[in-house]
């Protein structure tokens, strides 16, 4: 029988299912970072127990790091107790436990959804969680990735598995070549806003079609990073030439191991008349840039669209809508293009590759940010991608348009890190979450590609990227 | 102890997509403990002023216009919502804060999944029921503080004096909640399984295991 790739990902880690139809799933990785772990370790010592498998873990801390740590900054130079607390409490349980961990102070800490792949530590195949719902991201390689809560941290590192029931199946066939301006993030964002952000829901997302068949790895990421976004805990993609020459590239195993390896890797594909038990077809040639309005993120309009008013929506949406436009300030505001922005932010899991910090540099390249941006800050998702961007020369271009030039961390994409919106500010945001406060108490979030993030840089306002 | 009935005050949240966001912000992500989160419940909506972790509810300025700082629901056990609560992060801080409020059910029309399971680890039921059903429930329980009373056994949600919904949620979560059992535990009960697949895929799949960086 002709089954799917989550399907087989499903069976190859399939230790047991029990008579509730609930399965023990075998996890080859495990990422930890210091915001869901603290609690999980003190289960560990509670119950005197040791992480099952060291070598599965890799930790490093990325959610409340400052991002203007310059030289010679250590996890006690931290400002804020509460964060220095936890990345020091990393430290300590990593050191503890013999978990390898790219500390504060290594030159390849980074977002753990960025550093894992870069680091080759995500190989196709492999089942990855991460006390992180964007740990989807990794589905890009053929991964059967996904979020877990703090206690399945816990579990994890006991057991080396996951307890879950099986999800169902949906594919998302994007075809066509996207217009000028368009990206990876314009195409989730069109999705989660066809969809709605329940839309997903029970289900593992696979994305696939020619679209898909010719994005570059980081698109892929940016993608199946934003599944959780439409719901689905799992977002993944299969197996292919790109898929491979990005793993050589960055994985450390020797060449006979990865030809071996690449023997089983190309089989992690759907099958041709695999069963799915729901499929979309969407033609990309047909999206615009895609910017959201409001507190979710299927409140996504095309970027030149009117924002909508009471008349587009039915009855039982109408208080949802209301809610949106008055947290963000938008009574009075017919489009987006109407509205000033105040701050500037490039960076987050979804959007800080090197990728998209070249699409960003390509749109600000000799100009200067709009006198209405008060801050505008790019912030790498990883030191590896800070040292490429910086061999590239894309710092000096930031720097020269007026950015700050920043260190990796999760910085503005949650306030938990100095890196924050005031009350009421705008920001043009490459980051996954409009909540209200996400970015900090009050403040505004419009989700976007780099490109037109920075295009809103120089603009001051929402303008056309093609 | 076994705890196989809730009975409580029902606090009514007429929104759909309630995220892990607002249900407790990010700042209070940075404890390091399990505990204490409660004061930080929705704390967006429940306090007119920016919070830190080590505030608690008295030092706050409070917006006497939200439900949970009204008499009675300051007591409420029973949350009812509508469609996607608990979506965005799996912080499991957010079971956490409603667990240390008060909370011992969420009913909704559908959940975030990682939510959802998050829930089961904290003595939290969630209860799912049609858009129907909760339109219904919101009716009955939007003018006057109501109770419902839920039995875990039966699977009956009771809401006036003889009317009920039926939910369904699988036995052996449920199980956990009523009986308060570990996962750890039971899972290590089948340690020898996970040894012997473990050394399968040692050999099948070498190149997960022969991994240095
Ligand atoms: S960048 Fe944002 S979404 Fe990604 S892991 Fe960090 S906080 Fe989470």
């Amino acid at each position: 029988m002709p089954v799917t790739l989550y399907d087989k990902l499903w069976d190859e880690h399939l230790v047991q299912t029990d008579d509730n139809n609930e399965s023990l799933i075998y996890i080859d990785r495990h990422y930890l970072h210091e915001v869901t772990s603290p609690q999980a370790f003190e289960g560990l010592r509670h119950k005197n127990l040791k992480p099952w498998r060291l070598d599965a873990n890799v930790a490093t801390p990325d959610h409340n790091v400052p991002t203007d740590r310059g030289d010679s900054f250590n996890a006690t130079s931290i400002e804020d107790e509460v964060a220095k607390i936890q990345v020091v409490e990393l430290d300590k349980n990593c050191n503890n436990f013999g978990i390898h961990q790219f500390d504060i102070t290594s030159d390849k800490q980074g977002i753990v959804h960025v550093m894992g792949p870069e680091l080759g530590y995500t190989l196709p195949g492999m089942t990855i969680v991460c006390g992180d719902s964007h740990t989807s991201t990794h589905g890009a390689f053929g991964c059967l990735a996904m979020g877990i809560g703090t206690s399945e941290v816990e579990h994890v590192l006991a057991t080396q598995c996951l307890k879950i029931t099986k999800l169902k199946n949906m594919l998302i066939n994007f075809n066509g070549h996207p217009q000028k301006g368009v990206t990876s993030k314009d195409i989730v964002l069109h999705l989660i806003k066809l969809i709605g952000t329940a839309g997903g829901t029970g289900h593992a997302i696979e994305f696939s079609g020619s679209y898909i068949s010719s994005a570059s790895m980081e698109s892929r990421m940016t993608i199946c990073n934003m599944a959780i976004e439409a719901g689905a805990k799992v977002g993944l993609t299969g197996v292919d030439q790109t898929t491979l020459d990005y793993v050589k590239k960055h994985s450390n195993l020797s060449d006979s191991m990865f030809t071996k390896a690449s023997k089983y890797w190309q089989t992690l594909k759907s099958d041709t008349d695999a069963n799915f038990d729901q499929i979309i077809h969407i033609d990309v040639s047909k999206i615009k840039p895609q910017v959201t309005w409001g507190t979710s993120p299927e409140m996504t309009i095309d970027f030149d669209a009117d924002i909508p008013s009471h008349e587009d929506i039915d009855e039982a949406n109408y208080e949802n809508l209301l809610l949106a436009k008055s947290y963000m300030g938008l009574d009075d505001s017919k489009t987006l293009q109407d509205l000033s922005f105040d701050k500037i932010f490039i960076g987050s899991c979804t959007n800080s590759r090197i990728e998209d910090l070249r699409d960003a540099a390509s749109a600000v390249i000799g100009k200067k940010i709009s006198k209405d941006i008060t801050e505008a800050i790019v912030v790498p998702g990883s030191g590896m991608v800070k040292a490429q961007a910086e061999e590239e020369g894309l710092d000096k271009i930031f720097l020269d348009a007026g950015f700050l030039w920043r260190d990796p961390g999760c910085s503005m994409c949650l306030g938990m890190n100095p890196d924050q919106l005031k009350p009421y500010e705008r920001c043009a945001s490459t980051s996954n979450r409009n909540f209200e406060g996400r970015q900090g108490n009050l403040g505004r979030t419009h989700l976007m590609s780099p490109l037109m993030a920075a295009l809103t840089a120089v603009n001051g306002k929402i303008t056309d990227p093609s | 102890m076994t705890n196989s009935v809730i009975k409580g005050i029902v606090a009514t949240f007429d929104r759909d997509n309630i995220d892990t966001d607002q249900i407790i912000p990010t700042e209070y992500l940075k404890s390091i403990k399990k505990f204490g989160f409660g004061d930080f419940l929705f704390d967006g909506w429940r306090y007119l002023d920016e919070g830190r972790l080590d505030m608690t509810s008295e030092d706050r300025s409070k917006n006497h216009d939200f439900i949970l700082n009204k008499e009675p629901f300051v007591n409420a056990e029973i949350l009812l919502a509508r469609d996607n609560f608990g979506c965005g992060s799996s912080r499991e801080h957010a079971v956490w804060a409603l667990r240390d409020f008060g909370f011992k059910a969420v009913i909704a029309s559908s959940f975030g999944d990682i939510f959802y399971n998050n829930c089961f680890k904290n003595s939290v039921l969630p209860i799912k029921l049609s858009k129907e059903e909760i339109n219904h429930l919101f009716e009955i329980s939007s003018s006057l503080p109501v109770s419902f009373q839920i039995d875990l056994k039966t699977k009956d949600l009771k809401f006036s004096d003889d009317s009920y919904y039926s939910f369904d949620v699988k036995d052996s979560l449920l199980d956990r909640i009523i009986n308060n059992l570990d996962d750890v535990d039971i899972t290590l009960r089948d340690k020898a399984n996970i040894e012997t697949f473990e050394q399968i895929r040692r050999n099948q799949r070498p190149w997960l295991f022969d991994y240095t960086n």
